[in-house]
């Protein structure tokens, strides 16, 4: 069951490699265009069902209200509203609310990667005599379902132990606990463990302690990696709604997601919509921008519901 | 001797995770398993009432309306979300030159954050004859439908939108996972004179088995703790024909100030979870070993 070996390893060039038809069957005159046809079909569907609700919230945020109720399915705006952009960034708070999403994000990004950065060094390169305990713990947390950790876990950020502070309404709520995701230090550290061994021999070698080690042989050899983890834990922050509604609760510290519903309801229609798009706007560039990653993420990742 | 000058640094470096997994995994699990048994509202101090809560959390009839509303929506979401990305990865892995733009298409949902997508789709289901999605079906003749507002059509809405906006993400494991098919096996069975839907059958199937299932538990498990769509969507309602398991545990906390009964119910949750994927592991390992 290695869904992350099958995501990482190589795979042939889409044009050459031979799936269910065979090459001399595609080639074939009627082949040709059934395949034509298909993708054609393929493409068709997908452009209305994945891409027509965000083309349509992308129309409905330069529409009028009126235009909106009355007629919900025409192709253009009866001339582009940029005001209702600039209302719901100003006015709508959309624009404060996505900045505080970024510093929700990066704080997590922050966290989890000087977790998953040293746990994942110590497991797959230094390898203590203890690393299994340590692994163990990890993999323990995998298999319990979320919702066993929701309310104690929001006790404990209430009242840290030992230290009694109340991390509620302050952003290390959301930062400390997205560091424990054991998924991404096994990520991680299946990719350090990929890496030839004979490098930090020599290292070694060379008098390189484990510390220059980790920032000069393994972190410079890790970008893919680090890629993945990276975007695995900003799009899981700044998706997430649950968690940070239950422990940010000051209005100003809200990530969009969690603010959205509540921005919505004072604006007309055409405002809402053009709030929504506004919100959608930074993932799907960063995912049209990305996107190679985004899949080598998604297959890491074995589809679970982050 | 090696081994020894290495063993501070390493402790050194384990230490970021070993607390923050402390403090926020290892502690909270602990915690949750003690919790269930005590008597604990916001601030008071707890009292230990043993199963108290446990029984208090069976008894209360939402929780059973929540039970069989989370049921019906894993169901539904395995009827609905299950076998699409199978046939959607199967389909695309079948494009030359188009197949990357598909792939992108279908994932574009999944990089919405779910809060968009869903106020998005309320707009979309506004029951009004005015809604996007009345106003497309009375084109071909459908009167306007309630959706969202009625106890028949809320559930079914509230999965086909959980559905677009997370079907992509297994579109790709499973597009992944086609790509190391044998080539082999494609051409002996087409020899063997097997039609494109044999090949499916006995080559394509065969080879995602150990990817399905496990597809098929993560989805369970995820689906079995669906909170953001109906939340956003229909606060649960309406009649509670939406509220799921999970938004109990959260209103027992956060409306009723009950974390006992919230802990209790999260955990009697994860219980029946981890034991229905035991349960699954051990019917499944004979033949998920493929």
């Amino acid at each position: 069951m290695n869904l992350l070996g099958r995501a990482t390893g190589s795979r042939p060039r889409a044009s050459e490699q031979r799936t269910l038809r065979s090459p001399v069957a595609r080639r074939r005159r009627g082949g040709r265009a059934a395949g034509a046809a298909l993708a054609a079909a393929v493409l068709a569907v997908l452009a209305v069902v994945s891409l027509g609700p965000l083309l349509w919230l992308a129309k409905a945020s330069v529409s009028t209200t009126q235009d909106l109720l009355r007629e919900p399915l025409a192709l253009w705006p009866s001339g582009a509203r940029w005001d209702n952009l600039a209302q719901a960034w100003g006015q709508g708070q959309v624009g404060r609310h996505l900045a505080t999403t970024a510093a929700v994000a990066g704080g997590s990004l922050v966290v989890t990667l000087v977790v998953a950065v040293t746990a994942a060094y110590v497991i797959a390169v230094l390898r203590p005599r203890w690393a299994p305990l340590l692994t163990g713990g990890l993999v323990a947390t995998l298999l319990v379902p979320g919702v066993a950790l929701l309310v104690p876990r929001y006790l404990t950020v209430a009242d840290i132990p030992l230290l009694g502070l109340d991390l509620r309404d302050s952003y290390w709520a959301v930062w400390l606990p997205a560091g424990a995701d054991a998924f991404v230090v096994l990520v991680l550290a299946r990719y350090f463990a990929g890496l030839p061994r004979e490098i930090f021999e020599a290292a070694r070698v060379d008098g390189a302690g484990p510390f220059r080690v980790l920032l000069q042989v393994v972190l410079p050899l890790s970008g893919p990696g680090l890629t993945v983890v990276s975007l695995l834990t900003v799009v899981a922050a700044w998706k997430d709604f649950l968690w940070p509604s239950l422990v940010l609760l000051d209005p100003s510290l809200q990530p969009v997601a969690v603010a959205l519903p509540r921005l919505l309801e004072p604006l007309p229609l055409a405002e809402q919509m053009a709030a929504l798009f506004l919100a959608a706007l930074v993932p799907v560039l960063l995912f049209v921008l990305l996107q190679r990653h985004f899949f080598a993420a998604a297959g890491a990742s074995g589809g679970t519901s982050r | 001797m090696a081994r020894a000058r290495a063993t501070l640094p390493a402790l050194l470096l384990a230490l970021p995770a070993v607390l923050v997994f402390g403090v926020f995994a290892w502690w909270p699990l602990v915690r949750g398993l003690v919790l269930a048994g005590q008597e604990s509202r916001a601030g008071a101090d707890p009292r230990w009432v043993g199963l108290d809560n446990v029984t208090y959390v069976l008894a209360d009839p939402l929780v059973a309306t929540a039970a069989l509303n989370t049921l019906a929506y894993t169901g539904l979401a395995l009827v609905v979300g299950f076998p699409l990305p199978v046939v959607l990865a199967v389909v695309l892995t079948e494009l030359r030159r188009t197949r990357s733009l598909a792939t992108t298409l279908v994932y574009l949902p999944v990089v919405m954050p779910p809060a968009v997508a869903v106020l998005l789709w309320r707009t979309l289901l506004d029951p009004a004859d005015s809604g996007v999605l009345n106003t497309l079906l009375a084109r071909v003749g459908v009167e306007p439908q309630p959706w969202l507002a009625s106890t028949t059509t809320a559930l079914p809405a509230v999965v086909v939108a959980a559905t677009w906006a997370s079907a992509g993400s297994a579109v790709v494991v499973y597009v992944a996972a086609l790509s190391s098919v044998r080539t082999e096996l494609y051409e002996a069975a087409e020899l063997d004179g097997a039609g494109v839907l044999a090949r499916v059958r006995h080559v394509t199937l065969p080879h995602l088995r150990g990817v399905l299932l496990v597809m098929l538990l993560l989805q369970l498990i995820g689906t079995a703790q669906a909170f953001t769509e109906p939340f956003l969507l229909t606060r649960g309602g309406p009649q509670r024909s939406t509220t799921t398991l999970l938004m109990v545990i959260r209103e027992y906390a956060v409306v009723r100030g009950d974390l006992g009964a919230a802990a209790a119910l999260g955990a009697l949750l994860a219980l029946s979870l981890v034991a229905v994927s035991v349960a699954y592991w051990r019917l499944t390992r004979r033949w998920g070993s493929a």
